[in-house]
């Protein structure tokens, strides 16, 4: 790809609130042209970045390349592109024709051509013969339609749309998804488009970014981010999915559920462990006793109009969430197999929590800036590495039992366990695997099980 | 019968607040020197109120002229001040906005004579001489908290995006904040304003005490001066009267206006 297909290039660009990183290292390339998503929960980061690429926010580090100009610097009122605010905000005072002639009365454009171009850009978004309306007196999804053309009236070389449709009910919101497509095709300057919603991305997009904690997960298409997320965090935002626990035992060859599947990754390394996404359309049911890969009993079954969704239990003790057109009775026996194409392995991101502290005496380390009953043999101030297998976290109830509060943050379901990601007061995070069933922002006590295997070593070794 | 009596508090309560306003009106129509003694329907009072043929003294007209003089010149700039510290405001986040807020709240509450008093020993300090400036000062000094105050829910009710979508659309900062700010923010500056002007057209005690020795009266100070010398002048009758009215017909339409933009927020 040549240098002048990106019009905006995003190179280590690091911003933080405070003490709180919002983005770290961001590095992204956009084409001339092309409708991107930046996807991710709230609190990602997405709209802090297109808040620095319109120029309300500067970043503390890095670079923001416009057509190889460096943006930084330069206020948002002399940048060449145009947003689409969250909650339209239009000019309550003015109306429908003084709010989208504002920005080309402000460049000193002739009367006649402002005329032009206001009713041309009215019939775009399909709303001529409103210009004397008052805004206020528009509905949602028509005022929306105001402050896309207020926008586009400039001749934006970039749009920025930070969650347009976020406002709109279900059905207003895929009406506009598909008109907005249609502006894209129409318009041909590139959309920069930011929603948490992953179906609408996933509709409406060329590319998309998924943002978590202020860092890119991935880049792709829809169809790779559908068909081949990453990481956990990606597989389990985008769309529905069984994420579990597997191990890739050669190439071609993983095992998950206590079972073992063909399937076309490579080059892992033989033995590793490695997560596994499959997702719930991908699980067929077969009467063939020789297709059949494992057996399940159908737990329970949910008309959801185009489909059922089916829980089932495996033989080996997990729970997977299928989905097929054909509804089968809850209890039933039911033999099921998964294409090699259909499962996704992933590189696992950790296999334990690494942390580092210092040895307090034979009985104590200290963790977290907290002190851990852990035993070891090296004397005190020792600087030591703690490698703390998932399922060596308690959690507790009363958090006077635990050694360190923390905050439940993420729950992903496993099959047959909880995942869990821990915030501590200090904003670290820790990893758990259990068998409790615990809320998003419950606070928890946090304790160690030296039990479970816990390793100490010297930090430098 | 509770009813009954519930009915007459209120208007048992209602003639003590109006009787003294009511009698000055009523008394303001007939020509007698002394407050209390009818001596006939005359609207003459009035006539030498406006031609300035006063029977008392002539400085009356004076101090109304300072009067409005001062509460316009107070009024107009507490606004201009009150406005900007209000967007500053609300743009702060978190523990500094509540002290600011709070810091904003205590000259409202402070009883006016400490203001007064202050305020003039500050003027003495400085060796800053007394007189019209000191009292215009003085007066933008506890006015511009109530601008804030009214300003403030305009802010808060405005959409926060407003502002840099004129930046986006290619405004300056100035300009962003002259064709989409200030027309938002009108409504509460207005109201801000006139409740500045009452406060300044009120004052006695900060007036007192930072006017100097130069003889600058205000209708307040005037009446003071002028009933400690034994009685009041009789056109105070007809010009009491009259302010009454004004400060009705403010009242009534601060209240009409916020009646509306409470309409307008409802539809919205």
């Amino acid at each position: 790809m040549s240098e002048t297909d990106k019009i905006i290039e995003i190179q280590h660009l690091s911003k933080s609130f405070g003490d709180k990183k919002v983005l770290e290292d961001i590095n992204l390339y956009i084409r001339r042209g092309e409708f991107i998503t930046l996807l991710g929960p709230s609190g990602c980061g997405k709209t802090t970045l297109l808040r620095m690429i319109a120029g309300f926010l500067q970043p503390d580090e890095g670079s923001l390349l416009m057509d190889g100009k460096e943006l930084a610097g330069i206020p948002p009122h002399e940048r060449p592109l145009n947003t689409v605010f969250q909650r339209y905000a239009l000019f309550p005072h003015l109306d429908v024709y003084d709010n989208i002639a504002f920005g080309l009365k402000l460049k000193k454009v002739p009367e006649e051509e402002i005329e032009k171009r206001v009713r041309k850009v009215l019939k775009l978004v399909a709303m001529s013969d409103y210009e004397d309306r008052d805004v206020e007196t528009l509905s949602g999804g028509q005022q929306q339609r105001i402050a896309i053309a207020r926008a586009i009236v400039n001749q934006p070389k970039v749009l920025l749309l930070d969650e347009p449709l976020a406002a709109l009910d279900l059905k207003m919101r895929k009406d506009m998804q598909i008109e907005l497509k249609e502006m894209h095709r129409k318009l041909g300057i590139t959309f920069i488009y930011v929603t948490h919603d992953q179906e609408e991305a996933l509709t409406l997009s060329d590319t998309i970014v998924v943002l978590n904690e202020g860092r890119i997960q991935q880049i792709g298409t829809p169809v790779d981010i559908y068909n081949e997320p990453v990481n956990c965090f990606v597989a389990d935002f985008i769309g529905e999915s069984n994420i579990l626990k597997g191990r890739m035992l050669r190439d071609r060859r993983v095992a998950f559920i206590k079972h073992e599947f063909d399937c076309v990754d490579e080059g892992f390394g033989e033995d590793v462990p490695v997560d596994v996404v499959v997702r719930p359309e991908d699980i067929y049911f077969t009467t063939d006793p020789g297709k059949c890969q494992f057996k399940a009993k159908v737990n329970t079954c949910t008309f959801k109009g185009v489909h059922y969704e089916m829980w089932v239990d495996t033989d080996t003790g997990y729970e997977l969430m299928i989905q097929d057109y054909d509804a089968y009775p809850v209890g039933s026996e039911v033999m099921l197999y998964i294409d090699p194409d259909d499962i996704q392995v992933m590189k696992k991101e950790r296999v334990c929590n690494t942390l580092y502290g210092t040895v307090k005496d034979e009985e104590t380390v200290e963790l977290l800036g907290c002190d851990f009953p852990l035993r070891s043999s090296f004397e005190a101030g020792t600087e030591v590495k703690v490698e703390i297998p998932f399922d060596a976290i308690d959690l507790m109830d009363n958090l006077d039992d635990g050694v360190i509060d923390g905050e439940v943050h993420v729950i992903l379901y496993m099959g047959n366990h909880y995942h869990l990601t821990i915030k501590t007061e200090d904003g670290d995070s820790l990893w758990v695997d259990t068998n409790d069933i615990w809320d998003k922002g419950d606070l928890v006590g946090i304790r160690l099980v030296p039990e479970k295997g816990i390793k100490i070593t010297k930090k430098d070794e | 019968m509770s009813k009954f009596f519930a009915k007459l508090y209120i208007w048992v309560l209602l003639v003590v607040l109006y009787a003294p306003l009511v009698f000055i009106a009523v008394f303001s129509f007939t020509e007698s020197k002394v407050l209390g003694s009818w001596e006939g329907f005359s609207t003459h009072l009035y006539q030498n109120l406006l031609t300035g043929q006063m029977q008392g003294n002539a400085s009356l007209l004076a101090a109304v002229k300072n009067t409005l003089l001062i509460a316009l010149v107070a009024a107009a700039f507490s606004t201009l001040l009150g406005t900007i510290a209000a967007i500053g405001i609300h743009n702060l986040r978190g523990r500094k906005k509540k002290v600011v807020t709070f810091l904003n709240n205590i000259p409202m509450i402070n009883p006016d004579i400490i203001t007064g008093v202050s305020l003039f020993l500050l003027f003495v300090f400085l060796h800053f001489s007394q007189g019209y400036v000191s009292v215009i000062l003085a007066h933008i000094t506890f006015c511009t908290p109530y601008v804030v105050l009214s300003v403030l829910p305009k802010l808060q009710q405005m959409n926060p995006n407003i502002y840099e979508a004129a930046l986006d659309l290619g405004a300056t900062p100035s300009q962003a904040l002259w064709k989409v700010l200030v027309p938002e923010l009108k409504p509460g500056m207005i109201s801000g304003f006139i409740l500045a002007f009452t406060m300044s057209l009120d004052d006695f005690a900060v007036t007192f005490f930072t006017r100097g020795t130069i003889g600058l009266d205000t209708l307040s100070t005037y009446i003071y001066t002028d009933a400690r010398k034994g009685g009041l002048t009789p056109e105070l009758r007809p010009l009491m009267t009259l302010i009454f009215l004004i400060i009705l017909i403010l009242l009534v339409i601060i209240n009409v206006r916020q009646d509306r933009m409470n309409k307008q927020n409802a539809n919205r």
